[in-house]
C-alpha cells in the first residue's frame, strides 16, 4: 500500500488544485488583506515610524507581511479539510485501497502552492510600492525556503484544526491570533520602542527572529546568529504540530 | 459461490456509555442482496462503519470477503466500496472528474474510459461535464453509486441509498442495484423504508436496540406471524343499490356475511 504513497498523493493534490482553480478568490481574499494592510502601513501610518535603518519602510515591512499572508492563508487549508471530512468525500477515500496519509499530504501541498501564488502576488505589489532588494540568488533561495518552512509549520496547525473542528467557523478561526502575532514583533516598528514586558515577548516570539533574518537576507546584510533562531523555531513548530496532526488524524480514521 | 462475503459474529460498540450494537451476527452470501432494516439509530451505520474499517469495534469479529476487518483492513478496503447516506461525491468537480478521481486512487489503467463507461451506463453524459453540486438527487446518487463500481469490487455497502430521493429517482437506484447482483456483486443495504427491503432483497436482517432480532428470506420473515386469516366484513349498500332500489327495477341486493371480524 505505501508504494502508492506518492501517486495518490499526487491524484488527490491535482483534486484540490482544481479546487482552488475554480474558487480563485481564495487566492485574492488571502492576498486582499496583507496588501491592505501594507497600503495602511505605507501610506498612512509610516511616515509617522521610525525604524532607525535609513531604508525604506516598505522594504522594512515586507517581511512581516509575506508572514501574515501565510498566516491567513493556511485557514483555507482547515476550511478544505473540514468540509472534506463533513461531506462525507473523506469517508469514502478511507474505505479505498489509497494510502492514508495521501489524503493530508494533499492538503499540505496544495497549501504550499496556494501560499507561493499568494505570496508572488504580495511580493509584485510590493514592487510597485518601491520595494527594492539587492538580494542575491542565494539570498532569494534563503528567503523561499524560510517561507517555505514557515508555511508547512502553519499548515500543519491548520490541519490540527481543520481535523478537530466541530464548525466551519472553528476550523478557520485559529488563524486569528497568528495573523496577529507579527504585530507584536519587529515587523512593524523595531521592538526597543514598546514598553519592558511587551518588548521581551516580542524579543523571544519566532516571529521576530523569522522578520529579522528575512529582512536581513533582503537588504544583503550578514543574518548572523539570527537565521538559527529563525530555522530552530520553525523546525521546532513544524515538528510539533506535524506530530500533533497526526495522532489526532489516526484517532480519527481509526 | 456459496461461501459468506461478509460474515459478523458478536459485534459490539458503544459510544461514550451508549451503547450502539449489542453483540450482531449475521452472515451474507456471496452475490445476494442483504438489507439490515431498522429505525433511525437502530445502528445501522455503525455496522456498516465497522464493516468498511472506518470504525473499530469494541468486541467481536467481523470479515468481508474473507479478510478480517481488524487484522487486514488493507485488504478489506481492496475489496468493498462504500456508498454514504448522504451521498460522497465532490461538488466542486464534474461529474466525470469524480469518476476519473477514484479510477486513478484505485490504481486502474485508462480512467477516462471507464469514468466515460459508467456516465453511459447511468445516463449521465450529458451531466457529466457539469459540476456534481449542480445535479438532483437522484442523479447524485447515480453518480455515488457509479463510483462504488469502479474497480468492480466483490462487496458494496450501501447506507440508506434512497433516503431524500423523490420516487422516480428511487426506482432509478434500485435498477441499479438490481443490476449490480445480477453481475455477482455482494450488495449490503441499509434502509428504513421496509418496501425496499422487500423488493430488492435475498435475504432481511431486522436491527433492532443493537442487536439482529430477526433475520431470513422475506417468506420466512412473512411466517413468522400467524398465517393469513379471513375476516367477513358487512358490506355497505353502494348509491348504485340504493338507486336501483328506489327506482324498484330489482330486489335489493343480497347482503353477504352479516357478522363482521368472525375468523373462518
Amino acid at each position: 500500500m505505501s508504494t502508492h504513497v506518492l501517486a495518490d498523493t499526487s491524484v488527490l493534490t491535482g483534486r484540490s488544485l482544481r479546487h482552488i482553480l475554480r474558487s480563485p478568490d481564495t487566492i485574492i481574499t488571502t492576498a486582499v488583506t496583507p496588501i491592505a494592510l501594507m497600503l495602511l502601513f505605507v501610506f498612512v501610518l509610516g511616515g509617522a515610524i521610525n525604524t532607525g535603518s535609513g531604508e525604506s519602510y516598505v522594504n522594512y515591512l515586507l517581511p512581516g507581511i509575506l508572514l501574515i499572508t501565510i498566516a491567513s492563508g493556511v485557514a483555507y487549508t482547515a476550511y478544505r479539510l473540514f468540509l472534506d471530512m463533513q461531506g462525507g468525500i473523506f469517508e469514502r477515500f478511507q474505505s479505498m485501497p489509497i494510502a492514508r496519509s495521501s489524503v493530508l499530504w494533499a492538503h499540505v501541498l496544495t497549501s504550499l502552492v496556494a501560499n507561493v501564488v499568494c505570496i508572488a502576488l504580495v511580493i509584485g505589489v510590493a514592487l510597485l510600492l518601491g520595494f527594492r532588494t539587492g538580494a542575491t540568488v542565494g539570498a532569494w533561495l534563503a528567503v523561499a525556503g524560510i517561507l517555505i518552512l514557515f508555511t508547512l509549520a502553519l499548515t500543519w496547525i491548520a490541519v490540527i484544526a481543520g481535523l478537530s473542528a466541530k464548525t466551519v467557523d472553528g476550523a478557520s478561526g485559529f488563524s486569528y491570533p497568528l495573523i496577529f502575532l507579527p504585530f507584536i514583533s519587529s515587523a512593524f516598528v523595531p521592538t526597543d520602542s514598546m514598553p519592558g514586558p511587551v518588548a521581551w515577548f516580542a524579543e523571544n516570539q519566532p516571529v521576530t527572529s523569522i522578520v529579522n533574518t528575512i529582512r536581513a537576507l533582503f537588504a544583503g546584510q550578514p543574518v548572523d546568529g539570527e537565521i538559527w533562531i529563525a530555522l530552530a523555531w520553525l523546525a521546532g513548530i513544524l515538528v510539533v504540530a506535524y506530530g500533533f496532526a497526526i495522532v489526532i488524524y489516526r484517532r480519527k480514521v481509526r | 459461490m456459496s461461501a459468506a462475503a461478509i460474515a459478523v459474529r458478536g459485534i459490539e460498540k458503544s459510544f461514550a456509555d451508549v451503547s450502539v450494537l449489542r453483540g450482531v451476527d449475521l452472515d451474507v452470501q456471496a452475490g445476494s442482496i442483504f438489507a439490515l432494516l431498522g429505525s433511525n439509530g437502530a445502528g445501522k451505520t455503525t455496522l456498516v462503519r465497522i464493516l468498511s474499517t472506518l470504525l473499530k469495534a469494541d468486541a467481536g469479529t467481523a470479515s468481508v470477503a474473507g479478510f478480517d476487518v481488524a487484522a487486514a483492513p488493507a485488504d478489506v478496503r481492496e475489496s468493498i466500496s462504500l456508498t454514504g447516506q448522504f451521498a460522497a461525491v465532490d461538488e466542486v468537480l464534474t461529474g466525470r472528474e469524480n469518476l476519473v478521481l477514484v479510477a486513478k486512487l484505485r490504481h486502474l489503467q485508462d480512467p477516462g474510459a471507464i469514468a466515460d463507461r459508467l456516465l453511459a451506463q447511468f445516463s449521465l453524459v450529458e451531466a457529466g461535464g457539469r459540476r456534481a453540486g449542480t445535479y438532483s438527487g437522484g442523479m447524485r446518487r447515480r453518480l455515488d453509486i457509479a463510483m462504488s463500481l469502479i474497480g468492480d469490487p466483490p462487496v458494496i455497502f450501501l447506507d440508506e441509498p434512497t433516503t431524500g430521493l423523490d420516487p422516480q429517482a428511487r426506482l432509478e437506484v434500485w435498477r441499479a442495484i438490481t443490476d449490480l447482483a445480477r453481475g455477482g456483486t455482494t450488495v449490503l443495504l441499509t434502509t428504513q423504508y421496509l418496501d425496499e427491503a422487500e423488493q430488492l432483497a435475498d435475504r432481511i436482517a431486522i436491527l433492532h436496540r443493537g442487536t439482529i432480532i430477526q433475520s431470513g428470506t422475506l417468506a420466512e420473515l412473512k411466517k413468522l406471524l400467524p398465517p393469513a386469516k379471513v375476516e367477513y366484513v358487512e358490506k355497505q349498500p353502494s348509491l348504485e343499490d340504493v338507486f336501483l332500489a328506489l327506482i324498484g327495477e330489482t330486489e335489493p341486493p343480497e347482503r353477504s356475511g352479516a357478522s363482521e371480524g368472525e375468523p373462518s
